[in-house]
């Protein structure tokens, strides 16, 4: 019983860190309605400067944190700026395979600049744990962390997007661009914003992802990214509570999959579920239905 | 319409010239037949993956540019064919050592891996195919991870002319053949430059014939316009099947090609990025354009070995490629600075004429 208490608690901390990367892909996907599959390598990079901050730069593991979301920021508008921002009437499949490329140029940047040796990542949270049922329950730190940066960014993003002005804005181009840009909204100004948050994010999930995972190569991301973007859909692309649900099913059912089914078949049985959600809610656990036009 | 005829006819007989044209061009020169030029150690050895990325990616066109629907687990099928198709041949060598079946074992290899990713395709068709667009796309990616997973946890021995299997116990009874995480090991190579082009000649003879024929003119219907192919009578589900089935098969095909290729093949060479890279040679090919494919798959398989030189400067330089020659074919603003110059410049000629 402790034994699956534990499981579940790293499962619910792997599932976090889904989430938030996760809500990266959703947020870009409902705005600009493409799959961007240099998501997963904007976490490398994150949990790489971070890495470099602390190692070479010697700052503190909390203003190195604040370095690689700033970097991931810049990163993710100058993706979109070069890379999508041409392609935005193209087809969404030309835009699908210059996402790759991206990722692929992310990787290749990374393999440059850091080598290929994978690097051990130090924790950024060294605060010890927390030592339940007379040691049998042990909850890290970093699975503390996770879970709370995970809540307070989900809070702080459902207020954003729901009250501010600009979060108005991401709903409405989501819902109707043409509409949105005829009613005097910037479009491309929210896409970038919308790629600096989801960039922004992605920052903390790889520092998040390295802390409790402490091996660091440049495809770290790739895996994860698809995850996490099977997530996305899993909780029904385009929606934040889609995103955070889905983000920790998964991290739960691969953790305990691992666990109790095998090693081995801990990812197929991910994506088994994702198939079976698909097939009984085609949308997603949350996601919205649309009609069909004839 | 006759006329449409024959432009097809004409614009087909063109692909299998080239086709034709390249594999004399390449024996010729394999043979030393032409001074001055000769081919590297490298680019030998891609011979065979250069058809087998042409299979594959005609195949893909198959499902993404005459179907219209996003695969991106085709490398689950190619993976499904290499391992059956390596554990067809080898059988035949232990149940017939005396024996030599060369030629059966190569044929009967592709064929088995062929129907193996067929009934694949079946299974993972029935699910798939009642979704649409992304979230397609999405579940034959899961598809194909599941498949890889599963392999990883495969064990098949021989002994003489019987086969053992299990599932994550490695302990088998004599010469295993497919070893779980370490995938297919001792595998007698088959391969060759000549089968690869015979494969390739196949595939283009079954995706052509297919695209024109009726079966062909309803699955592009049905990719134009689900809802009026539906109401003059069109089914479905079956010619929505039929184009994903036959893509799987082949792509079978091209795994168990690739897979005697080698000596040993794991299930992590069939992964994710080898979906993608199979969808980039699809869509800079041209959707729907098998000639396309065709040249985009032997050109992208060749060209990270040119780049040898630039060493690790190597995949930067083709990722950099790829998203100039995507923003280049694709951006609206760059096409009509082109168009602009084109132009332009009849214009001026017609000025000079008049």
């Amino acid at each position: 019983m402790i034994q699956f208490l534990s499981y579940l608690v790293n499962g619910i901390s792997l599932g976090s860190v889904y989430a938030i990367i996760a809500l990266g892909y959703s947020m870009v996907y409902g705005i600009a309605k493409m799959l961007n599959f240099a998501h997963g390598d904007v976490i490398m990079v994150g949990a790489f400067v971070s890495f470099s901050a602390t190692q070479y730069w010697g700052m503190s593991p909390l203003v190195s944190v604040v370095v690689a979301v700033a970097v991931c920021t810049l990163l993710g508008i100058l993706i979109e700026r070069l890379a999508y921002k041409p392609l935005r009437s193209a087809t969404s499949l030309a835009v699908l395979i210059t996402a790759i490329g991206m990722s692929w140029l992310l990787q290749n940047l990374a393999l440059l600049i850091w080598g290929a040796n994978p690097k051990s990542f130090t924790s950024i949270v060294n605060l010890g744990s927390i030592v339940l049922f007379d040691g049998q329950l042990r909850i890290t730190s970093e699975a503390i962390v996770t879970v709370l940066a995970n809540i307070v960014i989900m809070l702080v993003l459902t207020q954003f997007t729901g009250k501010t002005k600009m979060g108005k804005a991401m709903r409405a181009v989501s819902e109707d661009r043409g509409a949105a840009e005829l009613m005097g909204i910037n479009v491309n100004a929210t896409i970038s914003m919308t790629f600096a948050i989801g960039s922004g994010l992605a920052a903390i999930a790889g520092v998040l992802l390295c802390s409790a995972y402490p091996v660091l190569m440049p495809t770290t991301g790739s895996m994860p990214g698809i995850k996490a973007f099977t997530a996305a859909v899993f909780g029904g692309i385009g929606s934040i509570p889609g995103a955070l649900i889905g983000g920790l099913l998964l991290g739960i059912i691969e953790i305990l999959g691992k666990a109790y089914v095998s090693t081995e078949l801990g990812d197929a049985l991910v994506f088994a579920v994702l198939i079976i959600v698909l097939l009984v809610k085609p949308t997603g656990l949350l996601g919205k239905k649309v009609h069909e036009k004839v | 319409m006759k006329m449409k005829k024959f432009k097809n006819l004409s614009g087909n007989l063109i692909t299998y010239a080239m086709v034709v044209v390249a594999f004399l061009l390449c024996e010729l020169a394999l043979s030393g037949m032409i001074d001055g030029f000769k081919m590297s150690r490298s680019l030998k050895g891609q011979l065979v993956p250069i058809c087998v990325y042409i299979v594959m990616a005609v195949s893909l066109n198959l499902t993404v540019g005459i179907s219209g629907e996003l695969s991106l687990g085709h490398a689950g099928f190619m993976s499904l064919g290499a391992f059956s198709g390596i554990l067809f041949s080898q059988w035949l060598l232990s149940a017939f050592p005396q024996t030599d079946l060369a030629l059966v074992r190569l044929v009967g290899a592709l064929i088995t891996g062929g129907i193996v990713a067929a009934i694949a395709g079946v299974l993972i068709g029935i699910p798939v195919l009642r979704l649409r667009g992304d979230y397609l796309a999405i579940v034959t990616l899961a598809f194909g991870e599941i498949i890889r997973n599963l392999l990883n946890c495969v064990y098949f021995s021989l002994e003489g002319a019987s086969v053992h299997f299990s599932f994550l116990d490695p302990n088998l009874p004599g010469t295993v053949v497919i070893n779980g995480p370490m995938g297919a090991i001792g595998v007698k190579k088959l391969a060759s430059f000549e089968a690869g082009f015979l494969l390739v000649l196949f595939t283009l003879v079954v995706v052509l014939n297919l695209i024109n024929s009726r079966s062909g003119r309803a699955i592009m219907a049905i990719r134009d316009n689900r809802i009026a192919a539906e109401s003059v009578g069109i089914h479905v589900t079956k010619y929505r099947m039929l184009a994903f089935v036959i893509s799987a098969a082949l792509a079978g095909m091209a795994g168990a090609l690739y897979g005697l290729n080698y000596s040993t093949v794991q299930a992590a060479k069939f992964k994710f990025d080898t979906s993608i890279l199979v969808l980039v040679f699809v869509v800079l090919g041209g959707i729907g354009n098998i000639r396309g494919s065709i040249i985009a798959a032997t050109v992208l398989t060749v060209l990270p070995e040119m780049l040898r030189d630039f060493g690790t400067y190597r995949m930067l330089i083709y990722a950099i490629v790829l998203i100039v020659v995507m923003l280049a074919t694709n951006s609206p603003m760059l096409r009509s600075t082109l168009d602009g110059l084109a132009g332009k410049l009849k214009n001026a000629k017609e000025g000079d004429k008049a």
